[in-house]
C-alpha cells in the first residue's frame, strides 16, 4: 500500500474571534493525484491550506505529507511541500531570480544549484527575460507565474495551488496549465482550489468539495459528474417564440425575444424537444450548456448541505 | 535540517539583509554619519570647546564613544524592526514560515544583518569622528565585544518590537519614546559621576549606561561602572530577550494566525 501523498484526520480550526474554520476535516490524496479542492468564499479552503504549509495553527487534529507528520515533524513537512499562495507575498523590490534563488536557500539549498533551478523555472514559465527587473514592475500575470516558479525551487513532492489563476487572462491561464500538467505528469501531486470550475472539471481526477469548514462531496471526478442527472441548455433563435410547447420532463422558459432555456433530464431525449419547438414554429439557431456541469453540481452541493445544516 | 542546510538558510537570509541595506544605503547608511557629524560640530567643537576635560579627555574625546554606540544602538534597533516588520506587512515573510528553516535561523539571520548596519555605521561614524579629534582604542576586544553585544541586544529588541508591531507607527514609537530618551540619559554627552542622587542611582538602571560605558571603556580606557557588570548587563539582555524572541516565534505570534 502507497503513503498517501497528504492524509487530513479530523483537522479543526477556531480562530481567536471564535470562527470555527474548520469543523473536523478528513481527506486523503493519493500520490501522482491531481486533486481539486473547491468551496465557496469564506468556506475553509484557505485556512486548511495555511494549516498544511504552516503558516496557520490548527486547534486539535493532524495532517500527514507523505506519512510525515506536519506537527511533530514540521521540518520535514514542509521540505515535501511547494505553496502557490492566493496572496502576492513576495518583496517587490526583489529581483524574480533573487526571490527564486532565495527561496532556495531557505530550503537549504545552495546558491549554484539554486541558480540553476531559478534559471530553468523561469525559463518555463516565460520569465527569464524579467529575471532581472524588480517583481514590482512584472504584471499580474507574471507575478502569479513567479510564484509558481518560487513554488518550484524546492522541487516539492506536493505542489499547492491556492487559487493561481485569479484574475489571469485566458492565454497566460492556459500556459501556467500547461506547465502544472506537465509537472503532474512527471510525478508531482497537484491540490488546486480555484474559483474557475471548467479548470477543475478539466484537469482534476478528484475533488473534495468543502463548505462551513466541512467537507460536502469527495470523490472522483468521473463519478461526482455522472451524478448530475440535469442539464440545462440555452437556445438561440432568430425571433420571438410565442407559446412553447409543454414536454413532459422539460421545463421551458423563454429568457427573451432571442432566447430560450431548456432544463431537462440527461437521459431525455433532444430529437424530442426539437420536433416539439419545430412544431410550434419555433427555429433553433444554436444552443449550449447554460453552465459547465461541474459548476452546476458545485452549487446544488453547497445549497443542500445549508439545507441540511439549517 | 542539517547543520549545513541551516548554514545555507542562515546565510541567505543575512545575504538579503545585507543586499537590502545597501540597496537602500540613501537610508540606512547616510543619514546617521551626517546627523553625527552634526553632534560632533555642535557639541563636540563649538560647545565642547567650553567644556573643558572629563575623566582625563578632551570634550569631543570623550563624547566620541558615546556618540558611536548610540549611532550602532539606534541602527541595529531600526533595521531590524523595519526589515522584519517590512516582510511581515508585504507578506514575504512567509516564504521564510513555509520553510523547513528553524526559528532560530529566522533570529539570528536577521539579528546578524542588524548587528551588520549597526557595526557598519558605527565605523562610519568612527571615522567621521577622525577628523575632528584623535583616537587611540585602548581595549580592542573589548571594543569589539561591547559593540556585538550591544548591537545584539537592541537587534533583539527590535525584533521583539517587530514581531508585536500591526502597523508602521507600532515600530516608531518605541525609538521615540523610550530608546532615544534612554540613550540621552545613559551617559552619552556626560558622566554619570556628575550626576548627584538620586539621579545617579535611577542612571544605574538604564541598559543603555553600561553599554555605551562598555565601549568607551574599550576605547578610551575609562568607565563610569564596572566593566564586568556591564558585560554580565549586556549578556543578561541577549539570553533574555532571546528566550522571548524564539517563544514568539515559536508560538508564531503575530506572524501564523
Amino acid at each position: 500500500m502507497t503513503t498517501p501523498a497528504l492524509n487530513v484526520n479530523n483537522l479543526r480550526k477556531t480562530y481567536g474571534n471564535g470562527v470555527e474554520a474548520l469543523k473536523g476535516i478528513s481527506l486523503t490524496v493519493e500520490p501522482g493525484d491531481f486533486y481539486a479542492l473547491l468551496g465557496p468564499n469564506g468556506a475553509g479552503k484557505s485556512t486548511l491550506i495555511g494549516i498544511l504549509s504552516s503558516l496557520v495553527n490548527s486547534t486539535s487534529g493532524d495532517a500527514e505529507i507523505f506519512g510525515v507528520s506536519i506537527h511533530k515533524h514540521r521540518s520535514e513537512a514542509m521540505r515535501l511541500i511547494g505553496l502557490v499562495p492566493q496572496e502576492l507575498n513576495f518583496n517587490q523590490f526583489e529581483k524574480p531570480f533573487d526571490i527564486c534563488v532565495n527561496q532556495a536557500g531557505f530550503y537549504g539549498i545552495g546558491r549554484a544549484e539554486a541558480s540553476l533551478r531559478a534559471e530553468k523555472y523561469l525559463k518555463e514559465l516565460r520569465l527569464w527575460d524579467k529575471a532581472h527587473l524588480q517583481a514590482r514592475t512584472l504584471s499580474g500575470g507574471m507575478k502569479r507565474r513567479l510564484m509558481i516558479a518560487r513554488a518550484m525551487m524546492n522541487e516539492p513532492k506536493l505542489l499547492i495551488l491556492d487559487e493561481p489563476t485569479a484574475g489571469v487572462d485566458i492565454e497566460i491561464r492556459r500556459s501556467m496549465w500547461q506547465f502544472v500538467s506537465g509537472i503532474n505528469a512527471a510525478g508531482t501531486t497537484v491540490i488546486l482550489t480555484t474559483h474557475y470550475l471548467e479548470e477543475a472539471e478539466q484537469l482534476c481526477r478528484n475533488i473534495a468539495i468543502i463548505d462551513q469548514g466541512r467537507i460536502v462531496q469527495n470523490t472522483s471526478m468521473k463519478s461526482l459528474l455522472a451524478t448530475l442527472d440535469v442539464e440545462t441548455f440555452v437556445l438561440d433563435v432568430p425571433s420571438a417564440p410565442g407559446v412553447l410547447p409543454v414536454l413532459p420532463g422539460v421545463v421551458l422558459r423563454t429568457l427573451d425575444d432571442h432566447t430560450i432555456e431548456a432544463e431537462m433530464s440527461r437521459s431525455h431525449d433532444l430529437n424530442s424537444l426539437f420536433a416539439a419547438l419545430s412544431s410550434h414554429g419555433v427555429t433553433v439557431t444554436s444552443m449550449r450548456n447554460k453552465s459547465n456541469r461541474l459548476e452546476e453540481l458545485f452549487v446544488r452541493l453547497v445549497e443542500h448541505g445549508r439545507e441540511n445544516a439549517a | 535540517m542539517s547543520a549545513a542546510t541551516n548554514l545555507v538558510a542562515l546565510n541567505t537570509i543575512v545575504r538579503r539583509e545585507i543586499a537590502r541595506i545597501l540597496r537602500i544605503w540613501t537610508q540606512t547608511l547616510i543619514p546617521p554619519a551626517i546627523t553625527m557629524t552634526l553632534y560632533f560640530v555642535i557639541f563636540g567643537k563649538l560647545i565642547g570647546s567650553r567644556i573643558g576635560q572629563m575623566h582625563g579627555f578632551t570634550y569631543m574625546q570623550y563624547i566620541v564613544p558615546g556618540l558611536v554606540m548610540m549611532s550602532i544602538i539606534t541602527n541595529s534597533y531600526g533595521n531590524i524592526s523595519s526589515s522584519f516588520f517590512g516582510a511581515k506587512f508585504g507578506r514575504f515573510v512567509e516564504e521564510m514560515l513555509v520553510s523547513p528553516m528553524s526559528n532560530w535561523v529566522i533570529l539570528l539571520g536577521y539579528v546578524t544583518g542588524a548587528v551588520t548596519r549597526g557595526v557598519i555605521v558605527g565605523a562610519l561614524v568612527l571615522v567621521i569622528a577622525l577628523f575632528f579629534t584623535d583616537l587611540h582604542v585602548a581595549h580592542p576586544i573589548i571594543t569589539f565585544l561591547s559593540v556585538v553585544l550591544g548591537a545584539t541586544v537592541f537587534s533583539l529588541a527590535g525584533f521583539v518590537n517587530a514581531v508585536f508591531a500591526k502597523k508602521f507607527d507600532d515600530i516608531a514609537l518605541v525609538p521615540t519614546f523610550v530608546l532615544t530618551p534612554l540613550t540621552y540619559l545613559g551617559g552619552v554627552f556626560y558622566s554619570v559621576d556628575l550626576l548627584g542622587e538620586p539621579w545617579h542611582t535611577i542612571s544605574l538602571a538604564n541598559p543603555i549606561l553600561y553599554m555605551v560605558n562598555a565601549f568607551r571603556f574599550g576605547v578610551l580606557g575609562v568607565s563610569d561602572v564596572p566593566i564586568v557588570t556591564a558585560f554580565i548587563v549586556m549578556l543578561v539582555f541577549v539570553v533574555g530577550l532571546s528566550f522571548v524572541a524564539l517563544r514568539l516565534l515559536s508560538r508564531g505570534v503575530g506572524l501564523r494566525s
